[in-house]
């Protein structure tokens, strides 16, 4: 066993899920490719999306998959940086409205 | 920046660059032709001669960071008007029905007006490779776009990237804005306009150790990009993989990516695109006359697989045209992905 959680040779080897249940990784890979595809949006634009939301679950697998994918579309580091931006913004934004929350039950139990 | 050549670089001699193609790193993979083996198009066999790719010359204005031929101002090796003339002998011989003119920059050439008006004097169809900063580097070459049109040549021009950035990146700072207004010439003696019939072809290549997009799709992209800003037109959008040869595997190894990209290279390989791989129906000729399947072979010294015809002085279209290409693991590099090929991507 590795003594990280992590490692990076594991990203080429996503494939290998279906190891232990092909059916359904047969399924979700089908379902992958259809939503990466061009649609209503390009997948330049979904490769975008991708990379934030890769930040914003902070996961290493897709945040390399996506950095390279989203330059090789042709994204620049600026644009990339601010699509991290709007992660961080959501994240933030997520902690802070729950202050709302904190607002609300303090004026409830206070005098 | 100079030429690997000037700078006695280990890689200048294609020796050493076929030793790190062929080197330990890769022994992981099946070499290129145990893989075609593999998918059963073994031998890899010419289908004919369409293309009479000729190299004129490896001198050029600029110094791009990836090119394979290590071209720059510093290259002396220029094509001589007698060796010119053997390639006219052979063309009026043959029914060869395309010459594709490429460099360096082939305009540089002293007698390259000359010999495109003899070409045309043939009745083939002439594409030449045109970097588009040639136009503006002095006085003489501002009527090239007048020039290709009167003998209607098809102009096919790198423009890595729609932004400045990863253009002069790639090519030289102020690369960017001088092929903006290169192309704008173009467009101004029409061509890439609908109904002149005059082609103008853009090339995308990867600024960076990374495969090119889709095709298609990058085309859309440059189309309304290149029109919104600056109000140009063209034809079609090629996207070429870079080869790692010469400067680009000098990038490669030094910047830590060579074993990667092979990786990718290999990973990617897409048996759908070897029927139509650009050496089975090109023969390229070196500045110097001799012939080659491609112009990474010509680069890697690696001659024409038929012995009795190596050099335009002895070409027999007979033997060429069924001729075993000679492969190296640079190949991958025509089969990854959308495949790849002078004229862009050959599986779409």
């Amino acid at each position: 066993m590795s003594n990280s959680y992590y490692n990076s040779d594991d990203l080429a080897k996503f494939g290998n899920i279906a190891e232990f249940h092909k059916g359904l990784a047969d399924k979700f890979f089908s379902y992958y490719g259809d939503v990466f595809a061009e649609g209503t949006l390009t997948a330049k634009e979904k490769s975008l999306v991708a990379l934030a939301v890769a930040h914003a679950v902070q996961c290493p697998y897709c945040i390399d998959a996506y950095s390279s994918d989203a330059f090789e579309k042709g994204y620049s580091e600026t644009q990339m940086m601010e699509a991290v931006h709007v992660a961080a913004a959501i994240k933030g934004g997520a902690v802070l409205v729950h202050g709302v929350q904190m607002m609300n039950k303090v004026k409830d139990i206070g005098m | 920046m100079k030429s690997l050549k000037v700078l006695q670089h280990h890689l200048a001699d294609s020796r050493n660059q076929l030793a790190v193609l062929e080197g330990e790193g890769l022994r992981k993979h099946p070499s290129f032709a145990e893989q075609l083996a593999i998918v059963g198009a073994l031998p890899l066999r010419a289908k004919g001669i369409d293309i009479f790719q000729v190299n004129v010359g490896k001198m050029c204005n600029q110094v791009c960071k990836h090119c394979h031929v290590d071209a720059g101002p510093d290259r002396k090796e220029i094509m001589t008007r007698e060796t010119m003339q053997l390639c006219l002998n052979v063309l009026a011989g043959c029914s060869i029905s395309t010459v594709d003119l490429t460099g360096g920059a082939p305009e540089l050439n002293p007698d390259f007006r000359w010999f495109v008006t003899e070409i045309k004097k043939l009745n083939k169809h002439i594409i030449v490779r045109c970097n588009l900063t040639i136009i503006l580097a002095n006085k003489r070459f501002k009527n090239l776009p007048e020039f290709f049109r009167e003998h209607d040549i098809e102009v096919v021009s790198s423009l890595p990237s729609f932004t400045q950035d990863r253009t002069d990146r790639q090519r030289g700072d102020g690369v960017f804005q001088d092929s903006i207004t290169a192309l704008q010439m173009l467009n101004a003696v029409g061509y890439g306009e609908p109904d002149t019939g005059l082609l103008l072809n853009l090339v995308y290549n990867p600024a960076g150790a990374f495969l090119p997009p889709s095709q298609q799709a990058l085309e859309k992209e440059y189309k309304e990009e290149l029109f919104k800003n600056f109000g140009i037109r063209f034809n079609n959008l090629f996207a070429i993989t870079n080869m790692p040869i010469s400067r680009y595997l000098d990038y490669l190894l030094m910047t830590g990516n060579y074993e990667k990209y092979m990786d990718k290279l290999i990973m990617s390989f897409n048996p759908a695109a070897v029927n139509d791989l650009m050496c089975r129906n090109t023969i390229s000729v070196g500045w110097d006359g001799f012939l080659y399947d491609c112009d990474f072979n010509q680069m890697l010294d690696l001659p024409v697989s038929a012995l009795e015809s190596r050099h335009l002085k002895d070409f027999d279209l007979g033997e060429l045209n069924k001729r075993d290409i000679v492969l190296n693991e640079h190949c991958y590099g025509c089969t990854a992905g959308a495949g790849s090929s002078c004229g862009g991507a050959v599986a779409v």
